[in-house]
């Protein structure tokens, strides 16, 4: 697999995959897409990339280990949902707050929070899932 | 439409079953893939497939003008469809560290938890 | 009748012993030997808060407290003290408190004396709980805290395998026995409404005369035949010697054993007095008395020989409630107190002879008068009390007794004989014990006999002055304690005036031919020993060896059982769950006349039909599927049509997370697979594969049938309405399959992260975890850099 045409286009592959997975996260409380999706995109694109340069290359890209931007993701969601509790609502309550950057309303949210929690666990649990399967290759 | 669905539901879960049957773990981890989408469709259908417009508001309106297709099973389903998938990479996962070990995928080789030879328990207090 | 409430007292009292068993370690690891003196002070301080009420409860009044526990079950966590509970309740405390003090001397040194004391004040709070319950539920509950706590004293020395034989035993038997209970007191909640004894005793006749009768007789006689060791469940009384002297004393002589006694005695006003009643109990009793007091003279150590007198005990006191007259129950109940204030100091000269001496066989024992003279006054008090000898309380339980029974008639007599020869017997053991390790010659394999510490005389000392006492100011006596008690346990008020000066009457005469037997036996027990001992091993069989047996035959049994069904294949085990799947579907839909109906020909357009079809091909090819590689490849495109599916049918996030999921699952399997070693073909033989096939779609049958007879049935759309309806207003997305999973379902997806994680991290695991426990060789790069 190790082409040379495929080593020098998958890192830019993998770049507009990540790229496209946050834009997909970011759209999907309004459109198709969330962080399962956008998550399983940007785990693919580690997961070639990883096929195409090696392990090890990706590790050093990602520099966090996989599971620990897992456990980040889990880190956020549980926050996101604390925020509410600090509120004075219920466990997970949505709270939304619209500032105004540049003229344009923002909308900023708990459930987007949770959402790029939901996103950075699927990323980190599924590439580090593949790229243990990969790196027994090597050996 | 939904008649259909079952059809290709009953099929998956007969083939899923079959494989999972069978003694050699390969095969089994193809059924618990099919199995999964069995039950994933299976989900899908007893929510019933009554419109085929996703389920969006669209932009300006507080509730969905048409009617849509069902959004509940769709939730449920795809948070299955990855939690199927991290369980099947774990099983997979497993069955090749058990043929790393053991040398086999055979199941009715893998005796190391309930050796075959298990002799009566001890009779004393 | 005054009743008085007592919520802060009674608590109080029921609190203290369970307060200080949770100190217990620690005051035991900061005062060391003095722990016990400390620790005594809580069943002291609730001797005291229940001797407070004791003006009242002498007067005829009775002092309620409690708490609602289930109020939908009726269940309270309720108590009441009458006299009953009163006289039980000052035993187990006041005893309680020398068994504490004893205990800190008897045990002192030993590396676990904390846990020890945790567990019998663990014990003595539940005992307390036991005689003081109202509610059914309570007493229950309180009743098999007293078997468990019993189970964990008994196995205090848990290295030791009769120890731990013994333990089980008496968990088994008298556990048993609490279920038997249980189920008792369930039917008495049930047939009669009465939910505790205050309502039973109020009912009057309601129990006797119920259809049910019969069921709750057995089932209540089971829970109070085991705890109180009656035949044939006395064995594990003996065995439960293993045990600490202080818990023999304590629990197997004054106090847990009498919890069936105490059973019998709270409802004998509502179930006693019946035709049953009279022969069961006055049966079963007599048996146990009279073997019991045998093997009570055959046991060569003092501490067995004790505990089958108590066996014996129990069985007296079993056969006079059976006979139920107003006699027969002041009898049983002057024995009771008697009983316990004698045994429970016996128990502790039999501690202390060990002690001193280092032997409990009585052929091995002679000459301690000397040596331990505190102890041996001690005996000798509890042992003339045992004996019946006047002025001690005992004399006043057995004249009460054989008044009790003189009465003319063949069932009376029997009952008189079998007290006779059981009470000569006793007397002869007492003495054996009380008697033969004091006098006669030192033999030379003592060394150093000598006295203990004073916790160690003080309780039995304690216990046979009172036994004295008792008798001498026996108006007092009665009128705190006996009268209270036996007009509980009679349903109306008594009067009881026996006293310590014997009166010329049959009674006595019978009294003095008891001593007379009683001196003859002592001194032939060595040939009744041998006889004995004959009869029992020429029979060679015994319920002690028949729970043996049953225990050994169960765990067989469940090993034959389980390796049945769990043979250790995984292909059986899947078998049998796709079986049970098949039936579980077709049974209630065949038997319930659910089939779904015939469908009609579904009409679909063209590009529907061939994702279906597609769908249809790529499972079909992976079970045809030569080589793996295809199968895998196969696969794959079932999943895609799949994903192809969820977008024609308005799924679109389904659509992608699906084609997504697909693509990495064909990837890792491809990564696997070809690192697997196998021949890239297999064949499965026909013999195989029909069975399975056959099996297998069953299986998918079924549930294909089952999904269609659930979308022929009207659609409750109820949730899928909500969440469209409530999508943007309250939650701000436009997506609403998002919104579900981001928001109104959040803490399920949460817990769905959750999965992921752990499924990633038991991946990392299994891959760097290498067979015989080296790690990987080689490191993860990532934990090397900064």
């Amino acid at each position: 697999m190790r082409t040379v045409i495929f080593r020098f286009t998958a890192p830019y592959l993998t770049a507009l995959m990540v790229l496209f997975s946050i834009f997909v996260l970011l759209r999907g409380h309004n459109d198709p897409g969330g962080g399962f999706i956008g998550g399983l995109i940007a785990a693919s694109a580690f997961a070639i990339y990883g096929i195409a340069c090696g392990v090890v290359a990706v590790r050093r890209a990602l520099w966090f280990h996989p599971m620990a931007i897992s456990g980040a993701g889990l880190f956020f969601a549980v926050v996101a949902g604390l925020f509410s509790l600090f509120a004075g609502t219920g466990f997970m309550t949505g709270l939304w707050i619209f500032p105004v950057f540049f003229g344009n309303e923002v909308a900023l949210s708990t459930p987007l929070l949770f959402d790029i929690g939901v996103y950075l666990v699927v990323v980190g649990g599924i590439t580090s899932i593949a790229l243990a399967l990969e790196e027994r290759d090597t050996d | 439409m939904e008649t259909a669905l079952c059809l290709v539901v009953g099929c998956l879960f007969t083939v899923a079953l079959y494989l999972l049957l069978s003694k050699h773990i390969i095969r089994m981890l193809l059924g618990v893939v099919l199995l999964g989408n069995g039950v994933n469709l299976l989900i899908f259908t007893a929510g019933r497939v009554s419109s085929i417009a996703p389920p969006l508001v669209p932009a300006g309106a507080e509730t969905p003008l048409t009617d849509v297709a069902n959004p509940l099973p769709q939730a449920l389903i795809l948070t299955a469809i990855v939690i199927s998938f991290s369980f099947f990479a774990f099983l997979l996962v497993l069955a090749y560290r058990a043929y790393q070990d053991l040398g086999t995928d055979d199941t009715d080789q893998m005796r190391v938890a309930e050796p075959e030879d298990d002799g009566p328990p001890p009779l004393g207090y | 009748m005054a009743e008085i409430e007592a919520t802060t007292g009674g608590t109080l009292a029921l609190a203290l012993p369970f307060i200080a068993a949770a100190l217990a370690p620690i005051l035991k690891r900061i005062f060391g030997a003095y722990a016990g003196w400390i620790l005594a002070l809580a069943p002291a301080a609730a001797f005291a808060l229940l001797f407070s009420f004791l003006p009242t409860i002498a007067s005829g009044g009775v002092v309620s407290f409690g708490y609602d526990w289930i109020p939908a079950f009726d269940v309270r966590f309720s108590f009441r003290i009458d006299g009953l509970a009163s006289t039980f309740a000052l035993l187990i405390t006041g005893i309680g408190t020398l068994i504490v003090l004893y205990s800190g001397g008897y045990l002192a040194g030993h590396r676990d004396q904390g846990r020890f004391f945790s567990f019998i004040l663990m014990f003595m709070g539940a005992m307390l709980g036991l005689v003081l319950a109202d509610d059914l539920m309570t007493l229950f509950v309180y009743w098999e805290l007293t078997s468990i706590t019993s189970f964990l004293l008994i196995g205090f020395d848990h290295e030791r395998e009769k120890a731990r034989r013994g333990a089980i035993q008496a968990l088994a038997i008298t556990g048993g026995g609490g279920l038997a209970l249980l189920a008792g007191f369930i039917l008495i909640r049930e047939v009669a409404g009465l939910n505790s004894m205050s309502e039973i005793l109020a009912a009057g006749d309601a129990l006797r005369d119920s259809q049910y009768y019969l069921p709750i007789f057995v089932l209540v006689l089971c829970g109070a035949f085991t705890k109180s060791a009656q035949m044939p469940f006395h064995v594990w009384l003996p065995n439960a010697m293993e045990a600490p002297t202080p818990v023999s004393a304590y629990l197997h002589s004054a106090t847990m054993v009498k919890a069936g006694i105490y059973l019998l005695l709270r409802t004998q006003p509502a179930l006693g007095d019946t035709a049953l009643w009279t022969t069961v109990l006055p049966l079963f009793g007599a048996v146990t008395l009279v073997m019991g007091a045998l093997l009570a003279v055959r046991a060569t150590d003092i501490k067995i020989t004790l505990a089958y007198t108590t066996v014996s005990s129990l069985g007296l006191l079993v056969m006079l409630i059976g006979v139920s007259t107003e006699y027969a129950l002041i009898a049983a109940v002057l024995y009771l107190i008697a009983h316990s204030l004698f045994k429970g100091g016996l128990f502790m000269v039999a501690g202390s002879v060990d002690h001193g001496a280092h032997t409990r066989e009585i052929g091995k024992l002679g000459g301690l008068a000397k040596h331990m003279p505190i102890t041996f006054a001690a005996a000798l008090l509890c042992a003339l009390s045992m004996g019946g000898i006047t002025p001690f309380v005992g004399f006043l339980a057995k004249e009460e007794i054989y008044h009790a029974l003189e009465h003319g008639d063949a069932y009376h007599v029997a009952l008189m004989a079998a007290a006779i020869l059981g009470n000569a017997l006793m007397f002869a053991a007492a003495f054996i014990v009380a008697l033969k390790p004091f006098v006669g010659k030192l033999p030379e394999t003592i060394h150093h006999p000598h006295e203990g510490s004073p916790t160690i005389w003080l309780g039995p000392l304690v216990l046979g002055v009172l036994g004295l006492l008792g008798a001498l100011f026996y108006e007092t006596y009665h009128q705190l304690f006996s009268v209270p008690m036996a007009s509980a346990a009679v349903g109306a008020p008594v009067e009881i005036d026996i006293s310590w000066v014997p009166h010329l009457n049959l009674a006595f005469a019978l009294s003095l031919a008891t001593i007379v037997l009683g001196i003859v036996i002592y001194l032939a027990s060595n040939a009744i020993r041998t006889a004995t001992s004959r009869v029992l091993s020429a029979i060679g069989w015994g319920p002690d060896h028949g729970f043996d047996q049953a225990m050994r035959g169960l765990l067989r049994f469940s090993f034959f059982v389980t390796s049945r069904l769990q043979s250790g294949r995984l292909d059986y085990y899947m078998t049998v769950t796709v079986m049970v799947i098949a039936a579980g579907l077709f049974a209630p839909m065949i038997l319930g006349g659910a089939l779904p109906a015939e469908p009609s020909m579904p009409t679909l357009y063209f590009y529907e039909w061939i994702v279906l079809a597609l769908i249809l091909v790529g499972i079909l090819a992976v079970v045809i599927a030569k080589n793996r590689l295809t199968a895998i490849v196969s696969l794959g495109i079932q999943g895609f049509s799949i994903a192809l599916l969820f977008i024609l049918l308005g799924a679109p996030d389904l659509s992608f997370t699906q084609f997504m999921v697909e693509t990495l699952s064909v990837v890792i399997l491809a990564l696997v697979m070809t690192r697997l070693k196998l021949s890239p073909a297999d064949h499965r033989p026909m013999r195989e594969t029909l069975p399975d096939a056959a099996l297998a779609l069953a299986g998918g049958a079924g549930l294909g049938l089952f999904l269609l007879s659930i979308v022929q049935r009207p659609f409750d759309p109820v949730l899928s309405d909500f969440f469209e309806r409530y999508s943007y207003p309250i939650a701000h997305g436009h997506n609403i399959v998002n919104v579900i999973i981001v928001d109104f379902r959040g803490v399920d997806t949460m817990g769905e992260l959750a999965v992921v994680m752990a499924a990633g991290l038991a991946i990392l695991a299994l891959i760097r975890i290498r067979a015989g426990g080296k790690t990987d060789v080689q490191p993860d790069p990532m934990e090397t850099t900064p």
